[in-house]
């Protein structure tokens, strides 16, 4: 007898059946899409879960405008093509109006900014579940989280009194007020990613391909060059050839020397690099606690 | 790390303090399959080096949280992932202390090996007899006990020996079948990886290779078909009009199109009309995979409900013996308590009938004069349910003889329980 199934179709079965089990035990969920190839990901497995439904959720996209055009693009066509509902928190306009105050210096970023934005945007929506594409292997804080993660009525994290997740069994019960974030791909590794998208041709935004692009370098970091930025004097700007990692920012996202066109040359490329994927990630290099702190007061 | 497609995934949990080497031996395993990257190297460098600490700790990489960096303690379980080119592993990393026994159950519940840890200079302890009753409360298909710090012994057989036999007489008490033995220094890296030529008396294999080999294919139950239907698809899109899919995870056995079936709790009897799976249709499904049936009659099914054989069906009843791990620190266990159960997809009430006696997980030893339940305690008790669960022994299937109990006003998942 040989019922066996290979790794990323046990990971996939589990993300599809954690998504159902989000469907069946709240009213009103919601998908948190970055564009990143994670949130990609959970899109897909979304539409593989409820075939031949419709998505029974909403997609939400954080836009701080700050986004790599690419980005914006891929979001607004895949939204075409699956007849997803799709809604947009502008940080833009919290800040336009005085809900958030920029930062300022050199290395002034947006991503602090997110959270009041998302935290508003799913206290608006009334969602008490919001999807998200984080896994455990990106960063240690991400280590301990749950399937189901509980947030109070401040949509904060408490992670030294999360409630215990064994067998199959998820425990979504909240009071009024309190929402859940829920990470179906919690077990996926970088490489798994890459794998799946690979074996599924899931159709992916140019930026995680290697192309020539103006970059300078900050911190041991090359970041692409734009209006975002405020360069320091001593910064120059220089073709490369690079790829994105991870999306995020431009203003944060770090990009990488690499000569990998296709999802072949990527997926030998992560097999085999030293470094993490969020290595390049400056949000996360504030410090050693960074995302922690963060996710504490309710960061994705 | 490995770019095979094709390998199998094998979770397996930790259960261990500081010192007796587990986060020596997670960091050996990570690093000799090239599953520490420079940057977290570099991380935990700079951190340990700020901590006034001599050498690089490999225990900060699996210690994530900021409280536990201060108390330089595992609170929580920590998930750790590596893959060599033959499998892709999950490490569930749990502290090893009696005050975290909930935390170990979580790690357990999930894994194929249980990995017990022995000081070779102290042998089979009270930790050690905790781990294994928990392996054994819990079921995990496969432990393997690792005797650490053989480079302090001398590499001495009669060492290794002697605490093989007190392990093997104390696991005769229990019900854990396939136990192997190796014999390691995880600082060394004796036999973890690569075979030790210090060891020449020992003819087993490394961990890595029992990690890599040992079978796992058959720790799924595919004999009994079991399917909690988890949610019902309705397109109501044209192209699908009348289209009614039964979503779930095949909980146990094998489903095949065409088969008879009988549904719970209604009794009706039926056909797998077809499977759907994240490939398209598919002409069998079992476990772990997750589909979407369709049935040949126009009866209605939903959450909550079972797809089961006629001949082969699970218990149907409102009465559960369970044994009973209590993970509440506020509260402790209410004798007639009302709690929210969910086992499988179902969520119903319950209350506690009967408290029978409550189990020293060190000793064995059954309690019925001690009716005070609080975290960390096991106890068996009696349920009643408000309406008939569908349910197997947790011997049989982990999945259908598994429960949790929720308090109906914290909303907190207070225990976790094993259907005996």
């Amino acid at each position: 007898m040989d019922y066996n199934i290979n790794h990323i179709k046990e990971l996939e079965s589990e993300s599809i059946f954690v998504m159902r089990e989000v469907a069946a035990q709240f009213e009103n969920p919601v998908l948190m899409f970055s564009g990143g190839k994670d949130s990609i990901l959970m899109v897909h497995l979304a539409y593989k879960a409820f075939f031949p439904a419709k998505i029974p959720f909403p997609l939400l996209h954080i836009d701080t405008g700050h986004n790599f055009p690419e980005t914006l693009e891929y979001r607004d066509s895949l939204v075409k093509k699956i007849n997803a509902k799709l809604i947009v928190g502008s940080v833009q306009e919290a800040i336009d109006k005085r809900l958030v105050v920029e930062e300022k210096g050199f290395n002034a970023s947006r991503n602090g900014l997110q959270t009041a934005v998302l935290l508003d945007s799913l206290e608006k929506g009334k969602y008490n579940a919001a999807l998200g594409g984080a896994r455990r292997d990106e960063e240690k804080a991400r280590a301990k989280e749950r399937f189901f993660s509980h947030r109070d009525e401040f949509g904060q994290w408490d992670p030294k009194n999360q409630r215990p997740e064994l067998w199959n069994l998820f425990n979504g019960k909240h009071h009024i007020g309190e929402h859940f974030r829920v990470f179906p791909i919690s077990n996926w590794t970088e490489l798994d990613v890459w794998q799946y998208l690979a074996y599924e041709k899931v159709e992916l935004p140019s930026l995680y391909f290697a192309h020539e692009r103006e970059v300078f370098e900050r911190d041991g970091t090359l970041l692409a060059d734009c209006d975002y930025i405020t360069k320091r004097p001593e910064e120059k700007v220089f073709k490369e050839m690079v790829r994105c990692r991870t999306i995020g920012d431009m203003t944060c996202t770090g990009v990488w020397r690499s000569n990998a066109t296709t999802i072949e040359d990527i997926i030998e490329e992560v097999a085999t690099t030293r470094m993490t994927e969020r290595g390049g990630r400056t949000d996360d290099k504030r410090s050693e606690t960074s995302m922690e702190d963060r996710k504490k007061q309710g960061y994705f | 790390m490995s770019d095979n497609i094709n390998s199998e995934l094998l979770r397996f949990t930790t259960a261990g303090s500081v010192d007796d080497g587990k986060s020596t031996l997670i960091g050996r395993l990570l690093y000799d399959s090239k599953s520490i990257y420079q940057d977290q190297y570099e991380q935990i460098k700079t951190a340990s080096e700020r901590r006034g600490e001599d050498g690089v700790n490999l225990a900060l990489l699996t210690d994530g949280l900021k409280s536990e960096r201060e108390q330089g303690i595992t609170i929580d379980v920590a998930y750790r992932y590596f893959a060599t080119p033959k499998r892709k592993f999950i490490i569930a990393d749990t502290p090893g202390h009696i005050q975290y026994t909930r935390n170990m159950v979580t790690g357990a519940s999930s894994a194929n090996v249980a990995l017990i840890l022995i000081d070779a200079r102290n042998g089979v302890v009270e930790q050690t007899k905790r781990h294994a009753i928990i392996a054994s409360l819990l079921q995990i298909p496969h432990v393997v006990v690792c005797i650490n710090k053989m480079d302090l012994v001398d590499y001495d057989e009669e060492v290794y020996n002697k605490i093989q036999n007190d392990f093997e007489k104390f696991a005769a008490k229990l019900n854990v079948q396939d136990v192997h033995f190796i014999p390691i220094s995880a600082l060394l890296g004796d036999n973890v990886v690569h075979r030790s030529d210090k060891t020449p008396w020992f003819d087993g294999t490394t961990l890595m290779y029992y990690l890599e080999n040992v079978h796992i294919a058959s720790d799924h139950n595919f004999i009994d078909v079991r399917f909690p239907v988890q949610f019902v698809i309705r397109p109501y899109n044209d192209e699908y009009h009348d289209f009614r899919g039964y979503a779930g995870r095949i909980a146990g056995g094998v489903i095949k199109q065409g088969d008879d079936v009988l549904l719970l709790p209604s009794g009706f009897s039926t056909k797998v009309a077809k499977i759907h799976g994240p490939e398209g249709e598919q002409k069998e499904a079992f476990p772990p995979q997750s589909v979407t049936i369709e049935i040949a009659d126009d009866f209605d099914l939903s959450r909550g409900d079972m797809i089961v054989r006629k001949n082969n069906q699970p218990e149907v009843t409102q009465d559960l013996d369970i044994m009973l791990v209590w993970f509440d620190s506020d509260n402790t266990l209410r004798v007639n308590g009302k709690y929210t159960l969910m086992h499988t997809t179902q969520t119903i009430r319950c209350v506690i009938k009967q408290l029978r006696y409550k189990l020293d997980i060190n000793t064995l030893h059954r309690d019925e004069s001690n009716p005070d339940i609080k975290m960390n305690d096991v106890a068996r008790v009696v349920l009643r349910t408000t309406k008939p669960v569908f349910a197997d022994s947790y011997s049989k299937n982990r999945i259908t003889g598994s429960v949790i109990l929720v308090d109906e006003g914290s909303n907190n998942t207070v225990a976790a329980g094993m259907v005996i």
